[in-house]
């Protein structure tokens, strides 16, 4: 016993001489600060979640990058000063893991030399790629990662490379609060939360700081649950106007589907991952009735935004399906992306960033964005409201 | 009252899912001492192959649910012969890991085929609800209620009453002493797997139907949770998988009634320890003496 | 001991070569962020393995939560260097996690240390789930959430040299007198038993130092990475570190050195593969393991002490 110590005490003292050899391990100047250029194409990259959990969001967000960058190829490639300049994609996997995440950043930006990327989806993947992002000045466009802190460092000030293009949680929670209280006049409400992401708890935790009623219930699920009858019988004999649940559609399918079997028929408030037309087809059309959600983006959006209404017919055509909103915000991405390119008439990553931040009234699928100071879109919601599986009414916030 | 009532119900329909599920856990255990991973990821093939049957061949209910037992109990076979067979005598962490590398082709090589997007199930039988004294239960509910009991019987008297069952009895006490007799190990632990497989399709169709979403990572949760039920119950007893797959469906809706749904999972893996350390081969597993 | 000593020497020579290669990769740029990223990853792989094999492999008792303990670390680093944003912060963080992780160990291990085989492996998998549960709903851990932003305090210069200290420590504790009242327990606990090792005792040894070393590469990952969520430290998380155990053969820190970075470049070459990276993951890892049951090494183990008798008898036999 006395012998191993000695040992360890030796072992530390040749370790504490690593330890000083590592004080002076070279001190790496990060030359590249001045961001990737492209090269004969446009490079851009796809740091997505195509297997593991959130695989079936991001596999919607892989077609409508697609979509974009086909249409955008298609016409010429964009414009940079006075030539024009395909596409190339570089997409790939993260596995819905924030190691992996990180390092499919590095190789995007190290290797492939790509000079934005569009992705991940989630906001954890897209915190754990930040730090390389950022060393390699290459901006990145998230479709969907809805923490308010984000795009923000630790002090407050904004990640300079980092945007999104959907609405923080706040924002969807607060808007939909003040919904219920105004339009729903619900005065006891239950929430049900996706307690599996920051998506889920941040819009409850939004919702409940601006929520002025009483809240009756709180409870919550797991991403992947099936069964939500023992919940819904609870929440049954409790007196309740409206239950608000943030989460995904393939959860609130079946909460909606559940909640209308067991006899419940409040209305049921969500938020833009439920904007799927998947939503009808795992609930029933039968049930899907005073469903609501907050939304960037609206199927009907078609009838007065042309580039919806293009979107769509183009999505339609290739995947023979309604476009889902991840689809039409991944859409957004790349576009944004092009209009900063040509706004700067530069390709230059670090160019991109300042053409990004500087985005203003932006015609695009999801509605007109202007970015703010944060790197936030500001663009207007709807809530939507269905009626036997299908839109009946949408309201505008302002 | 009546809400205790409701619960119950909710919970023996969410158990009998999981009871189905656990069978087949429990008879592979009990005869090769593996925690055969993949469970859960047949039960998802078995839910695809329905959809497909029901909306490309036009199948009925019926014969979905039993072309998706025979479709699995033969992807079971493969899956025996080509990944487990080799690793028979090898270590059983080393077969462990080749199941948890299955499930992951199982997994992802769907997720590929077929995306990783929820579909809905095709609604083959419509949802009828009963009242009876204030309680609602669906024809569904009843459905996989019935057919979960009615083939936890089946299996009970194919290990009980039949050759093949007690060579499987064989097989699960003394491989070595099994085949002196004349036992064919290779037929008897195929044929575990047939079995177990094939419940597995049949819960696979039943919740798909019921539930009405199936995608290919459906399997994973239940899949760990059905093994957990198995191991309550005694790995290795038929009896044991039904009553633990029953135990954790009910556990699971008790603590989301009171509202803990937030800790539902946590609540089931104390549970899970708790028992284990009462009776550490579960309540209806035999309790081996060691020999010095 | 003084011949031990001398190999503890070659060994902490080949590190310092290896520190020293690496270095000067990185100085001449042959190194970017990326290769980086992979060998930090491998290193953090490393010291995670090598306290798994250290349970499984040397005392023969089958943990599947490995990545609970692992979650205690890094969230210890998370929530103290947000406040203290210092390298000392780091150090201290890190402390606490090992004790907390141990504490946990402990908590977690006299009681169902008892139980065998799978019904031990199940018995820690929903020890490791609880806590996970437990940090996806507490406020100070910010929920589901997770932490971001956490500073960035930790270079590839702290996982190498933290490998190397775990590594050396370990396989000196293997090497030990408890080392082999250990080993002892896994190759029979009855005859162990009647030896008069407390069996127990050692289980739990192994099964506490093991939980240590975990924190460590939880607290390395915390603020290598700058994210961390309940979610990656899952059952998955668990099997992850399992597999590189038997991959490179349980019993060997050899073995758990070479699939670490096998896996580690593996997974960062199916990066080019898009959307089959998994499936051809998936069929590698079977493969492997049916053509080599054993893991790569088996339970073979490179020694500084067997390649030097090797060179005295040849030279002898040449003299």
């Amino acid at each position: 016993m006395i012998k191993w110590h000695k040992h360890i005490i030796k072992i530390s003292a040749l370790a504490t001489i690593v330890l000083a050899l590592a004080g002076c391990s070279t001190a790496k100047n990060n030359g590249s600060s001045q961001g990737n250029n492209p090269g004969q194409t446009i490079k851009i990259g796809v740091n997505m979640e195509l297997s593991g959990a959130a695989a079936g969001y991001g596999q919607q967000q892989k077609q409508g990058i697609q979509l974009a960058v086909n249409k955008i190829n298609q016409a010429g490639g964009i414009a940079v000063g006075k030539t024009h300049k395909k596409i190339q994609l570089v997409i790939r996997d993260n596995k819905t893991s924030n190691t992996t995440a990180a390092s499919v950043a590095a190789q995007l930006v190290n290797n492939d030399k790509v000079v934005a990327v569009v992705g991940p989806a989630a906001t954890n993947a897209g915190t754990a790629s930040i730090p390389n992002m950022t060393k390699a000045a290459v901006p990145s466009v998230s479709p969907s990662a809805t923490d308010p802190g984000y795009t923000l460092q630790k002090n407050g000030d904004v990640q300079k490379y980092i945007f999104r293009a959907c609405f923080q949680n706040n924002y969807q929670g607060s808007s939909a609060a003040k919904f219920m209280t105004n339009t729903l006049k619900a005065k006891n409400v239950a929430i049900l939360t996706d307690n599996s992401s920051d998506y889920g708890t941040g819009l409850a935790k939004a919702f409940k700081k601006t929520y002025t009623g009483k809240i009756a219930s709180n409870q919550t699920f797991q991403e992947g649950d099936k069964d939500f009858n023992a919940i819904l019988t609870a929440l049954k004999h409790k007196k309740i106007d409206a239950i608000y649940a943030p989460g995904y559609y393939s959860e609130l399918g079946l909460i909606i589907k559940q909640a209308r079997q067991a006899g419940i028929d409040v209305p049921v408030v969500g938020s833009d991952g439920m904007a799927d037309a998947k939503l009808t087809k795992i609930a029933g059309k039968s049930n899907t009735n005073k469903v609501y959600y907050t939304t960037p983006f609206s199927t009907k959006a078609g009838e007065t935004n042309p580039k919806a209404a293009s979107f769509l017919k183009a999505y339609q055509a290739k995947y023979h399906a309604t476009a889902p909103t991840f689809s039409a915000l991944a859409y957004d991405s790349i576009y944004m992306i092009k209009s900063a390119i040509e706004s700067e008439q530069s390709a230059n990553s670090v160019k991109i960033t300042t053409g990004l931040a500087k985005l203003k009234d932006f015609k695009g699928v999801t509605g007109t964005i202007t970015m703010n100071q944060n790197h936030n879109p500001e663009k207007s919601m709807v809530i939507e409201k269905m009626t036997n599986g299908t839109i009946s009414q949408a309201y505008t916030i302002k | 009252m009546q809400t205790i009532g409701q619960q119950l119900i909710n919970g023996l329909s969410l158990g009998s899912i999981y009871a189905l599920l656990a069978l087949g856990y429990t008879m592979v255990y009990g005869i090769i001492k593996l925690i055969n991973f993949a469970h859960g990821d047949i039960y998802m093939l078995g839910a695809f192959w329905g959809y497909y049957a029901i909306n490309g061949l036009h199948f009925n209910f019926i014969l979905a649910m039993l072309s998706a037992m025979v479709f699995c109990a033969l992807v079971g076979v493969l899956i025996e012969y080509f990944a487990y067979r080799p690793l028979r005598n090898s270590p059983r962490i080393t077969a462990l890991i080749t199941a948890i590398g299955v499930s992951f082709l199982l997994e992802n090589g769907m997720t590929y085929l077929f995306s990783a997007n929820a579909r809905s199930f095709p609604q083959v039988i419509r949802t009828v609800t009963y009242h009876v004294a204030g309680l609602r239960i669906s024809n569904i509910q009843l459905l996989i209620l019935g057919t979960a009991c009615f083939l936890m019987l089946l299996l009970e008297l194919i290990i009980k009453r039949t050759k093949m069952g007690k060579a499987m009895r064989a097989v699960s006490v003394d491989p070595q002493a099994a085949q002196l007799v004349g036992i064919n190990l290779n037929h008897t632990i195929s044929f575990t797997f047939a079995l177990g497989s094939a419940m597995a399709g049949a819960a696979g169709v039943l919740i798909g139907l019921y539930y009405n979403s199936i995608d290919p990572l459906m399997g994973m949760t239940p899949g760990i949770k059905a093994f957990v039920a198995a191991v309550i119950g005694g790995i290795g007893s038929v009896p044991g998988a039904s009553l633990g797959g029953f135990l954790i469906g009910l556990l699971e809706t008790g603590v989301q009634a009171v509202g803990l749904s937030a800790y539902k999972d946590a609540v089931v893996y104390f549970v899970l320890i708790v028992i284990l350390l009462v009776l550490p081969a579960g309540i209806f597993g035999k309790k081996t003496k060691e020999k010095v | 001991m003084k011949a031990n000593f001398k190999y503890n020497l070659a060994w902490l020579g080949v590190m310092v070569l290896g520190f020293v290669i690496i270095d000067a990769c990185e100085f001449l740029g042959i190194i970017n962020t990326f290769i980086e990223n992979m060998l930090v990853t491998m290193g953090i792989n490393i010291i995670l393995a090598t306290g798994l094999n250290l349970i499984i492999g040397f005392s023969g008792q089958f943990s599947l939560g490995h990545a609970g303990f692992m979650a205690i670390g890094a969230y210890a680093t998370g929530i103290i260097t947000q406040n203290i944003a210092t390298p000392l912060g780091f150090y201290l963080s890190m402390g606490v996690g090992i004790i907390i992780a141990m504490i946990a160990a402990l908590i977690v291990g006299i009681p169902t240390l008892r139980l065998r085989g799978d019904y031990l492996a199940i018995a820690t998998m929903g020890a490791a789930e609880i806590i996970r549960i437990l940090i996806n709903n507490f406020k100070i851990t910010n929920g589901a959430a997770g932490l971001f932003n956490i500073p960035p305090l930790v270079t590839w210069v702290t996982v190498y040299v933290l490998m190397c200290l775990t590594t050396i420590i370990t396989v000196n504790f293997i090497h030990s007198r408890n080392g082999r009242a250990i080993m002892s327990v896994r190759e029979d606990e009855i005859a162990a038993e009647a030896m008069g090792i407390n069996t127990t005792r050692w289980k739990l040894a192994a099964f506490v130092f093991g939980a240590g070393t975990a924190a460590i590469g939880g607290s390395l990952h915390a603020a290598y990475i700058q994210t961390i969520a309940p979610g990656d430290f899952n059952i998955m998380a668990s099997i992850a570190i399992l597999i590189i155990v038997v991959l490179g053969g349980v019993g060997s820190i050899t073995g758990t050195f070479v699939a670490a970075m096998v896996l580690g470049a593996l997974d960062t070459i199916l990066q080019n593969f898009g959307t089959l990276r998994m499936i051809i993951y998936a069929l590698a890892l079977i493969l492997i393991m049916i053509f080599k049951p054993a893991g790569l090494l088996g339970n073979w183990e490179f020694s500084f002490k067997r390649l030097s008798r090797r060179l005295r008898k040849e030279s002898a036999i040449h003299e």
